[in-house]
């Protein structure tokens, strides 16, 4: 067997200075995922006529492509279609594909979050004089996210695993770096490996931080004893 | 104060409140008894425009909506003029004893967070859970969970209060602590709304009892004229199965008690 141990630990270092590139798209499309997907279940919650079918058509097709078919339309078909987009980045183009398809998984999962408050949370809150969206704020957003929030990190778990696919369009983030050490050194199993490691090693450092976090919240929903 | 006219409301085919008109004076507080699916807590819910009404007026404390025609910010000045205790509490999950008190003070009254909460302790120690301040709900017993929710419901200081059978979902232990509170507020001249199944309660504490029956009300009076000679015959059947209800339950018991 031709495993070159000493390879693979020498070049993490090398490959781990790529991980905040990998972060930041994991942590830029999230964030932006988020925000649509805040308004996207709302729209489903709300039932609100047309925004209602165009959501259900958005989630229906992001859910229902390859996120890889998604990104190369959107960093080389968009430009053909808008000449505004012409100066896109590879960057740019792949935050904003994996928002795009992030957001609508996350639609579906805080709509199912929304819907597990219970109704008279609402009512109570707009009995005591609040707005609908005061009582949104205060009330059942903290309630939903709480439920929402075990589903919404497996899809963070799941993106931070897809941005290696912006290296198809050029992005050079932790799996490039990896392919390209590999292909000068022909090393091809320890850099995988060392990129694989990598990524395990993020993933776990995740959920353990996701474990902590949900204990944390969950304090107002045990009872003491 | 309060004054309803011609209110309405079906869901699909099914009329569940056919054309009822009632007022209650300041400082009153008054009864809905009824049996069950007779429209009491629809009623009490249109008030507040937890159910939309289909037709009616109503009037809260000079605020004043025709219901076919109701736009969402007089809805909203309407639901300013009253609070709701719930059968099910509803107490917020997410946050303190305390703070649900003080929060809805914080966001409709744009008070500080200091007087918001002397409000909410203040409250706290008047329904007697000073020492349950900084617990969430879940830790409460269902007898402390509604007396928190009379405390929130009397905190926004609102004309009248709707109470939704404030006790229907309460252990029989905790019925007597909860009922005394919401006396106790009675005692003070705040107008308020009782929708319950306790007769007891009702004739204790309301100046007026009004008895609905599939949608409409039926009769209505003092206590003495409700309980004690009631004119429509419904009203008699209603009582004398209650009656009859309460006193086979306690045979029942007394039945279990001989075999053991």
């Amino acid at each position: 067997m031709n495993f070159n141990f000493k390879y693979m630990f020498e070049i993490i270092p090398e490959l781990l200075t790529y991980v905040p590139v990998t972060l930041y798209i994991a942590i830029a499309s999230m964030i932006i995922a988020i925000i649509i997907a805040i308004f996207l279940s709302l729209i489903l919650v709300n039932r609100i006529p047309v925004l209602h079918q165009l959501a259900l058509v958005y989630i229906s097709f992001f859910r229902g492509t390859p996120p890889l078919v998604q990104l190369l339309m959107i960093y080389f078909g968009l430009p053909q279609l808008l000449p505004s987009f012409n100066s896109i980045t590879a960057m740019t183009a792949a935050i904003l594909a994996f928002s795009l398809n992030v957001s609508a998984y996350l639609a579906e999962i805080f709509r199912a979050g929304l819907e597990s408050v219970d109704k008279g949370q609402a009512e109570a809150a707009l009995t005591t004089g609040m707005t609908y969206s005061q009582a949104l704020r205060s009330i059942i957003l903290p309630q939903a996210a709480r439920n929402a929030i075990p589903a919404t990190g497996n899809t963070f778990l799941g993106l931070l695993k897809n941005t290696s696919l912006a290296f198809t369009i050029g992005v050079t983030e932790l799996l490039a770096q990896g392919k390209l050490l590999a292909t000068a050194t022909l090393h091809f199993f320890e850099a995988y490996m060392a990129v694989a490691l990598i990524y395990w090693g993020l993933t776990a450092l995740y959920s353990w931080l996701q474990s902590w976090y949900e204990k944390k919240i969950s304090k107002a929903y045990v009872r003491e004893i | 104060m309060i004054k309803v006219s011609n209110l309405k409301k079906s869901y699909k085919n099914n009329q569940v409140l056919k054309d009822i008109s009632f007022h209650v004076d300041e400082g009153e507080v008054v009864a809905i008894i009824g049996p069950s699916g007779s429209g009491k807590s629809t009623l009490l819910r249109c008030l507040n425009f937890l159910e939309n009404p289909n037709e009616g007026h109503i009037e809260i404390g000079g605020v004043s909506v025709d219901t076919t025609k109701a736009a969402k910010k007089e809805i909203h000045q309407l639901r300013l003029q009253t609070s709701m205790v719930f059968q099910h509490y509803n107490l917020f999950k997410n946050i303190t004893a305390l703070k649900n008190v003080s929060h809805p003070l914080r966001v409709t009254k744009k008070l500080d967070k200091k007087k918001a909460e002397a409000i909410g302790r203040h409250l706290l120690e008047q329904v007697g859970l000073s020492n349950k301040a900084d617990h969430y709900p879940i830790s409460l017993s269902g007898g402390q969970q509604q007396r928190v929710g009379i405390a929130r419901a009397l905190a926004v200081n609102p004309n009248a209060i709707l109470f939704d059978e404030p006790t229907s979902s309460l252990d029989p232990e905790w019925v007597g602590e909860v009922l005394r509170v919401i006396s106790g507020i009675a005692d003070k001249d705040k107008t308020m709304i009782i929708v319950t199944h306790e007769m007891n309660f009702a004739r204790e504490v309301a100046d007026r009892v009004i008895f609905m029956d599939d949608g409409s009300i039926v009769e209505q009076g003092t206590p003495e004229e409700v309980f004690d000679s009631p004119a429509n015959d419904r009203t008699k059947r209603f009582l004398r199965d209650y009656q009859r209800q309460i006193t086979g339950k306690a045979d029942n018991k007394n039945e279990r008690f001989a075999i053991v």
